[in-house]
């Protein structure tokens, strides 16, 4: 209806009161800024010379590379191990607080509770860090002991917040008559809720796991300071390369960890639109 | 009468009480391993502020106030003197400016994103606002790598100006403060969009029709009219790109090399090259501070806004 109103401007154009001067262009340039830099990078992965200036025609060459590189080869399965564990764990755990923190009346201590979860995005990533090296750097002295435990748990901590956000959604857009209906028929909590709640829940926690994953796969501050000697992760074997000669290699492995964190989120759009 | 709503109420409290702590029990395991890995180390990391360091790394169990003296003085080896730590107080001052610059760049082009993506047709808003949290969610290093590929002195843009025989040679832009500062806006610039559209989305557009019907022009319905009504958006939005622009660590090492410092980086090397742990816990301390009354103050603002909407 907003044409009603619409006065004939010059040359017979109707007047939007839509349009802002300039906005257009600068939105439009915005889309671009935040493409061609990735579509760059994605495009000299695939250039067959050595040189990231130079554009020599098409090949897999660097993704061979890549592949057959034994350091890169290490980190990918070390960021898989790490990833695969932690987005286990958070998922589980973020699942149960969910579930004791939705579809219940206010109870004492509830916002102690919603801060300490959502600590791990306030609290800037450096300090987590620091905070960490100092404490596991304490432990690795005193015990000797120096495994993954440390990355694994860590990650899981920070990874928590990002796999609670689309469980707590799904469980507050559902109600409890389901569960009453199963508890009258005489199941109990625990057959209701894995014949009830877990099928209605799963959506958001798969969505849940896969965030989880994809935020424990990216990251490098907590890794780079917890790690221990050669536990080298795909991002913080990246970060360390970037201060040397940079060769297509590295536009391959980006790539490829591009793919997969791209290839997840646009899953998780689709099973979030599914439900509305 | 009185005796059966007498049990009853006791029948209420005793499935109240049972209710707290079933909830409490479902949250425990996550609470354990925050406290753990996220919260824990924090009071750990307080502590050793206030500890004496040690000289190769690690601290010496003795309490000393000299991780917090060195934030902001030095004592001169010669004279003994108390001076401020200018070093110091840079890194401190160029964190706060290229955060609140990125800040800035962000609003300037975030609000006409946010403001097309909210009149596009109501279906295919979803499809641009997709397009905005496909880079939110990808790798930060990967998208701090693309933006060097593009501004080294061989990079792309370089390499393009001088075939086009514009420059004769390569422009300097990486390892300067600009280099960090378009990094952050590259990277953080979702962030900004995401609360502005949220909302632009509420905006009411009889409101601006009324203002046109009333003769305003473009840029007058723009200032009074919309910017006012979008301002929440605009505050979160800044929020939102200033805290993580504030804790920037990634983006400043890979674009800024070793000289051009932000806090983050300042921090990292008293772990590093510095080996002084109670310093850089002072200092993350410090960090964490600032953001928290950042936070703190936005709080207040949206309550007393929040308020006065209705």
């Amino acid at each position: 209806m907003a044409n009603l109103h619409a006065a004939p401007v010059n040359k017979g154009k109707l007047f939007s009161i839509y349009k802002l001067p300039g906005f257009t262009f600068i939105a439009v340039a915005c889309f671009l800024m935040l493409y061609a830099p990735i579509l760059i990078l994605v495009g000299y992965s695939f250039n067959s010379g050595s040189s990231l200036a130079l554009w020599e025609g098409l090949s897999l060459r660097w993704y061979f590379a890549a592949w057959e590189n034994e350091t890169v080869q290490g980190a990918t399965l070390l960021s898989l191990v790490i990833a695969l564990q932690a987005a286990l764990y958070s998922t589980v755990l973020a699942t149960m607080a969910a579930l004791g923190t939705t579809r219940t009346r206010p109870f004492r201590g509830q916002t102690a509770i919603y801060t300490m979860i959502n600590q791990p995005l306030m609290v800037p990533e450096i300090v987590t860090a620091v905070a960490l090296l100092i404490v596991f750097a304490t432990i690795k002295q005193a015990t000797g002991y120096q495994g993954l435990g440390f990355l694994v748990i860590a990650h899981t901590a920070f990874c928590i917040p990002f796999a609670y956000l689309p469980i707590r959604a799904r469980l507050e857009d559902m109600d409890t008559s389901l569960e009453t209906a199963a508890a009258d028929l005489y199941a109990t909590p625990w057959r209701s809720f894995r014949r009830v709640t877990l099928p209605l829940l799963w959506p958001g926690i798969l969505a849940g796991a896969m965030l989880a994953f994809v935020i424990s796969l990216d990251d490098v501050v907590i890794t780079e300071f917890v790690k221990s000697a050669g536990q080298d992760t795909l991002p913080t074997y990246m970060l360390g390369q970037l201060r040397r000669v940079i060769t297509p290699e590295m536009n391959a492995i980006a790539s490829a960890l591009l793919a997969v964190s791209v290839l997840l989120v646009s899953l998780i759009f689709l099973i979030n639109r599914k439900k509305t | 009468m009185n005796d059966v709503s007498q049990s009853l109420s006791d029948y209420e409290q005793a499935a109240r009480q049972q209710e707290t702590r079933r909830n409490w029990l479902l949250c425990t395991p996550a609470l354990v391993v925050l406290v753990l890995a996220a919260s824990g180390p924090l009071l750990v990391m307080l502590f050793y502020s206030f500890l004496k360091s040690g000289n190769y790394g690690g601290v010496i169990y003795e309490f000393s106030l000299d991780g917090w003296f060195n934030v902001i003085l030095v004592r001169d080896i010669f004279d003994d003197v108390l001076r401020f730590a200018d070093a110091h107080l840079s890194v401190f001052w160029r964190s706060i400016k290229l955060s609140a610059m990125t800040t800035i760049t962000c609003v300037i082009i975030g609000f006409p994103t946010a403001y097309f993506i909210a009149t596009r047709p109501r279906r295919s808003r979803n499809f641009w606002l997709f397009l905005i949290t496909i880079p939110f969610w990808t790798n930060l290093l990967i998208r701090t790598f693309a933006i060097l590929e593009l501004i080294r002195n061989n990079g792309v843009i370089n390499n393009l100006l001088m075939d086009l025989w514009l420059i004769d040679e390569p422009i300097q832009i990486m390892y300067t403060d600009t280099a960090i500062m378009i990094g952050m806006t590259y990277v953080y610039l979702p962030l900004m969009i995401l609360p502005l559209y949220a909302s632009m989305e509420k905006l009411d557009f009889q409101l601006v029709e009324a203002a046109y019907d009333l003769y305003a022009t473009r840029i007058r319905v723009l200032r009074r009219v919309i910017i006012p009504l979008i301002k929440p958006g605009i505050v979160a939005g800044s929020i939102l790109v200033f805290i993580p622009s504030l804790g920037a660590f990634v983006t400043p090492r890979v674009l800024g090399g070793g000289k051009n410092l932000m806090l983050g980086n300042l921090i990292q090397l008293q772990f590093d090259q510095g080996q002084n742990w109670p310093l850089g816990a002072a200092l993350s301390i410090t960090l964490l501070a600032i953001v928290m009354v950042t936070l703190l103050v936005y709080v207040r603002y949206s309550q007393r806004s929040g308020g006065q909407d209705g």
